[in-house]
């Protein structure tokens, strides 16, 4: 039976890890390496690093990033941020990746979908998408949330899955570091794509995809998922630490 | 000296690295002479079947590695390949084990993707593992069971999980990427 996955992210800057709110007031986290150490080493089925500042400097950093992410984690894990040539993805993946996420590029030019599928095959082709409530609709935002796009988040989902998208990684900038959960509407909307998979939680996604700092310990096994959620919470500058237990047992096959 | 055959297939990296923190030094490298004398083979890969075979084909690497005598372990489309024919491109492989590889049927979504448990198990490379265990998977195309097959798993139809004959091992999983449990089943295999 497939399990669904419990995906951590870790949102990059600066070689750093980073927190953020609804994608703006950015604090410090921590070494990523270290922190995809704990993650994996507590029992996440994957993880994801997005570098949100992907500039062409930044972007050396981060291979070199995924080469110690390579060397130390023994599980899946997806990079992304700024990726917006074939070149880009194949260093990513050359520097010990997995999967490689596009976002911009991707609305700027949706054939590039299609060229990275075929030449790295679609199961390392994640198309990210940063979704914002807008006016009654869910739209796609780019360049790191800042920039809106003409473009519905459900038909670009399924536009990106035809030209062969392997997955979708869903942010819902409402949401996003808000601690209120996921935004369940647009997330199921998405998930009655066909083919595609997706990295959400709850009852149709495939995958659990966790942002922020976040310490969970997990068991795998045939039984269902059992985790604990313990973190940070900024209220301002006031920092409130919460814990919450999880117990998954929506572990259907898919 | 674990030798790893470079080959223009994707994920090598990540085999070495996994052998590296299992403190097991390794080369990557398409020597055959270097592959003959290394005293385990490891034939992994991430990509399409013929492109794979063509090149493999090219550089008298099929032949090869149909002769080792020391343990071999085939990792993904190194099972695929070690297998008789692949529906991916129509592809004459290298008939090692005798089964063929096919397109999983459309009715779920493709690639089976993610961890999964085993039906069945058996052989060396289980030793200590139990199949309500997790390994992760990233395929489209699957082999068919066989006489060779040595474990199953189950996505859309029942499959080879892993497969053994001889000298010659295979897992369909990733288990340089699966964890304690992957790490497990690499070290029954480095430990043969």
């Amino acid at each position: 039976m497939l399990k669904r996955r419990i995906i951590p992210c870790l949102d990059i800057k600066d070689g750093r890890t980073v927190k953020g709110v609804n994608f703006i007031n950015l604090v410090d986290a921590g070494d990523p390496v270290e922190l995809a150490k704990a993650y994996a080493g507590q029992g996440a089925d994957e993880l994801v690093f997005l570098d949100i500042t992907a500039t062409i400097e930044n972007r050396k950093t981060l291979a070199s990033l995924v080469e110690r992410i390579a060397s130390e984690i023994n599980i899946p894990f997806t990079v992304g941020g700024g990726t917006d040539t074939i070149e880009d993805v194949a260093a990513l993946l050359n520097a010990g990746a997995d999967k490689v996420t596009v976002n911009s590029a991707a609305v700027k030019r949706p054939e590039l979908i299609s060229e990275l599928a075929a030449q790295f095959g679609n199961q390392c082709i994640v198309i990210a998408i940063d979704t914002k409530f807008t006016d009654d609709e869910w739209i796609v935002f780019v360049n790191g949330g800042r920039t809106p796009t003409p473009l519905r988040t459900l038909s670009w989902a399924k536009r990106a899955e035809e030209l062969g998208a392997g997955e979708i990684l869903l942010t819902s900038m409402n949401n996003d570091g808000t601690k209120s959960g996921f935004s369940i509407d647009i997330t199921n909307e998405v998930s009655t794509c066909q083919y595609s998979r997706y990295c959400f939680r709850w009852r149709r996604f495939d995958g659990a995809f966790q942002g922020g700092i976040l310490q969970h310990r997990m068991q795998r096994g045939s039984g269902g998922k059992h985790f604990s959620l313990r973190g940070d919470r900024y209220k301002g500058s006031e920092k409130v630490s919460y814990e919450r237990e999880y117990i998954c047992t929506d572990v259907k096959p898919l | 000296m674990i030798a790893i055959i470079r080959y223009n297939a994707g994920n090598i990296k990540s085999v070495q690295n996994a052998l590296t923190r299992l403190g097991y030094k390794s080369i990557i490298t398409d020597d055959p002479k270097a592959l003959n004398s290394a005293d385990k083979v490891i034939f992994p890969g991430v990509g399409e079947a013929s492109t794979a075979m063509q090149y493999l084909t090219k550089r008298g690497l099929d032949q090869t590695i149909r002769s080792l005598k020391q343990p071999v372990l085939g990792i993904c489309l190194g099972l695929q390949l070690m297998c008789r024919f692949s529906e991916e491109a129509d592809t004459e492989c290298l008939g090692i084990f005798d089964t063929d590889v096919k397109l999983f049927p459309p009715v779920d979504k493709i690639p089976h993707m993610g961890w999964n448990n085993f039906l069945t198990m058996r052989g060396e490379l289980f030793k200590g593992i139990s199949p309500d265990d997790d390994v992760y998977y990233v395929h489209s195309y699957y082999a068919e069971i066989s006489s060779s097959t040595s474990a199953t798993c189950d996505y859309i139809l029942p499959f080879s999980a892993a497969m053994n004959r001889e000298n010659f091992y295979a897992t369909q999983f990733h288990p340089e990427k699966s964890a304690e449990i992957g790490e497990k089943i690499l070290r029954n295999f480095l430990e043969l």
